[in-house]
């Protein structure tokens, strides 16, 4: 008889999503699903409100990534005001922007590694879950769990100062930022008491980067074969091939760096770029199409990105990335676990980030908002934390935004999830009698590495209503739960 | 003047899903009251969801009062003192429960202030900026019993009067 084994939810990511793993009777494999419900809500909501209204809007979407909303609206909002596309905005409405952004992403990638990942690397994989958490972390290693907690804050003060309240920031707008840097701000971040300060985070930053050095070290067969699978890899890169977080062009490689998207101008995104719809799954699964639907997926966010740019402009990062590339002999880095360590990187390079622009004088300047000719349709594209962020906003002739299309960066990676959990599941639970929470676990581990925000993903910020199908070999419904 | 010792009234949820935004409105209330009720030492915050950096926030607080929506079966609003060896070692979500965050704080700083969690009822948990018309019934009951509580410094010894 065979097995449906349901793993829910999954823990330690934003949401609820269910995996399921179908076992034949010999106990083999044989498919094993990412299920997310997703609900399209939001591109309705924001239906019929004034364009202007969008960057506040979006923050709704996600507790998680409010900023990357909030900078993706306001981009695709400069194009619609006729400010440009990114590098149009005066120098202190472009740079207030990037602090804001870099420190959104200090804080998010700070969050993963110390919150979410390291109790797996610390305690292993199949560790006893009841210290496998950052209380765990608290308890052992007291010195590490107040670092993650004291990176969080730093990059929640910059938000603050940049963006203003936590909820309804309101920095970025169309056409620019409403407010700028004031001095007392700048030195509270450069010269504060320890631990907050841009140096110390700098620090810090090294230091969570050469954990997980020394851990990959120790345990380099584990990491290396982790859900290790090829794939296109696509993201933002500026336009002379630097890592650039907050602006670019639209670049993709496959699995053994050959571009396939070719620095593209990302208002054209749909001529490249179609979401297929899936029976078993409410989350769309986009994909490159010159190359269709099996061969034209890739991966977003950290590991993508360490994939497809050519430096980091930031002398300690870039240090780090040579060192980066050279496991991989300059070749695309299709490692799932080494995402954390392209994570870490990035960590290191947006610390440095922030340290550059708040001695950029352009902070404290007055000039904040630029408008030209107003245009009817804008697509804005930053890099989120998880990966590429798209939103795409149309308005009609009364101000009023007609048509809004989002990609979040979970649904970029829908494909390549589903297919390390598949590798996993057909790794770990093969042929064994017993499910054990260490294997369930590793599963978890393999989706956990994308850092997804099913939440997000799924436009359903607050609860989202979990779903439990059962069917048979025919695909006949034999039973279906659905909690809020 | 009233001055009382550190408070923090911490609010969270999303308010661009109607009643989950109950926590927000109840620190804009709060913010529109200290301003007609001059006193010293309560301070205000809000987010969209707690995390592990409110172990920190809350850390060098006397009392903390967490408020925020709830779906569960009670009456208008309850007020619950928030009992740290209840928390969960959950982590479905990047978001973290109260529990967690006084357990993590007394983990990581050895000790955490006395924290209450008043939850108030919500109805309708749409995309829209509008709590319903219970929510805010809910709201106006939740809020006269922690402001009357506070003015009685039933919650904590004043300093002074």
């Amino acid at each position: 008889m065979s097995q449906k084994i349901t793993i829910e939810p999954v823990t330690r990511v934003e949401g609820h999503g269910k995996v399921t793993i179908h076992m034949d009777d010999k106990g083999q494999i044989t498919q094993s699903r990412l299920h997310i419900v997703e609900f399209r809500g939001f591109e309705r909501f924001v239906q019929g409100r004034p364009y202007w209204e969008a960057p506040v809007l979006v923050q709704r979407l996600c507790g998680i990534c409010p900023v990357s909303h909030h900078l993706a609206a306001a981009k695709a909002l400069d194009v619609i005001v006729g400010a440009g596309t990114g590098d149009g905005l005066t120098p202190t409405g472009e740079k207030m922007r990037r602090l804001m952004h870099y420190g959104q992403f200090f804080q998010s990638h700070a969050l993963h590694f110390f919150h979410l990942s390291s109790p797996d690397f610390l305690f292993g994989v199949d560790g006893d879950p009841a210290i496998r958490n950052i209380i765990g972390v608290a308890l052992t290693y007291p010195d590490l769990a107040v670092q993650g907690v004291m990176m969080r804050k730093f990059g929640q003060e910059i938000i603050r100062a940049t963006a203003g309240k936590k909820i309804h920031g309101t920095g970025a707008i169309p056409g620019g930022i409403n407010k700028n840097l004031s001095i007392e701000e700048r030195d509270e971040f450069l010269k504060g008491a320890d631990p907050l300060n841009a140096d110390k985070m700098i620090e810090w930053a090294q230091g969570a980067l050469d954990f997980f050095k020394n851990y990959y070290a120790a345990n380099k067969d584990f990491v290396d074969n982790f859900a290790q699978f090829p794939s296109n890899h696509m993201s933002l890169v500026r336009s002379d091939g630097a890592l650039d977080l907050y602006h670019g062009r639209l670049r993709a490689v496959d699995a053994e760096g050959k571009k396939i998207l070719h620095d593209i101008d990302y208002q054209e995104y749909t001529n490249y770029i179609e979401e297929e719809v899936r029976s078993w799954s409410y989350m769309k699964f986009p994909y490159l199409k010159e190359y269709g639907k099996e061969n034209g997926w890739y991966r977003v966010g950290p590991l993508a990105r360490l994939n497809t740019v050519d430096f980091i402009p930031t002398p300690l990062a870039q240090r780090e990335f040579e060192i980066y590339k050279a496991l991989t002999n300059g070749k695309p880095n299709n490692h799932c676990l080494h995402t954390h360590y392209a994570r870490l990187i990035e960590t290191l390079h947006a610390a440095e980030m922030i340290r550059e622009l708040l001695n950029d004088p352009d902070l404290l300047g007055n000039d904040l908002v630029i408008k030209g000719t107003k245009q009817k349709e804008g697509v804005g594209l930053i890099e989120a934390p998880r990966g590429t962020l798209f939103h795409h906003y149309r308005i009609n002739d009364d101000d009023q935004i007609e048509m809004a299309n989002l990609i979040v960066s979970t649904t970029h990676n829908n494909e390549p999830m589903n297919r390390s959990v598949n590798f996993v599941a057909k790794s770990v639970m093969t042929g064994k009698d017993i499910i054990t929470e260490g294997m369930m676990n590793s599963v978890e581990v393999a989706i956990r590495a994308y850092d997804p925000c099913l939440s997000c993903a799924t436009h359903a910020l607050g609860k989202m209503p979990l779903e439990i199908t059962l069917v048979d070999k025919d695909n006949n419904i034999i039973d279906r739960k659905k909690s809020h | 003047m009233t001055k009382f010792k550190r408070v923090l009234i911490y609010g969270y949820g999303n308010p661009g899903r109607q009643d989950d935004g109950l926590g927000a409105a109840f620190i804009q209330k709060m913010e529109e009251w200290i301003s007609k009720n001059p006193c010293t030492g309560i301070n205000l915050d809000c987010n969209y969801q707690l995390n592990i950096e409110d172990a920190e926030v809350i850390s060098g607080m006397d009392l903390v009062v967490f408020v925020d929506a709830s779906q569960e079966v009670i009456e208008d609003f309850s007020f619950t003192r928030v009992d740290a060896s209840s928390a969960r070692v959950e982590f479905s979500m990047h978001a973290v429960s109260p529990a967690f965050v006084v357990d993590l704080c007394k983990k990581m700083f050895h000790d955490a202030p006395v924290t209450y969690l008043l939850h108030i009822k919500g109805s309708q948990w749409d995309f829209k900026e509008e709590l319903s018309k219970t929510a805010v019934e809910n709201l106006e009951k939740a809020f006269t019993f922690l402001t009357n509580k506070i003015l009685k410094g039933e919650l904590l010894a004043l300093e002074s009067n």
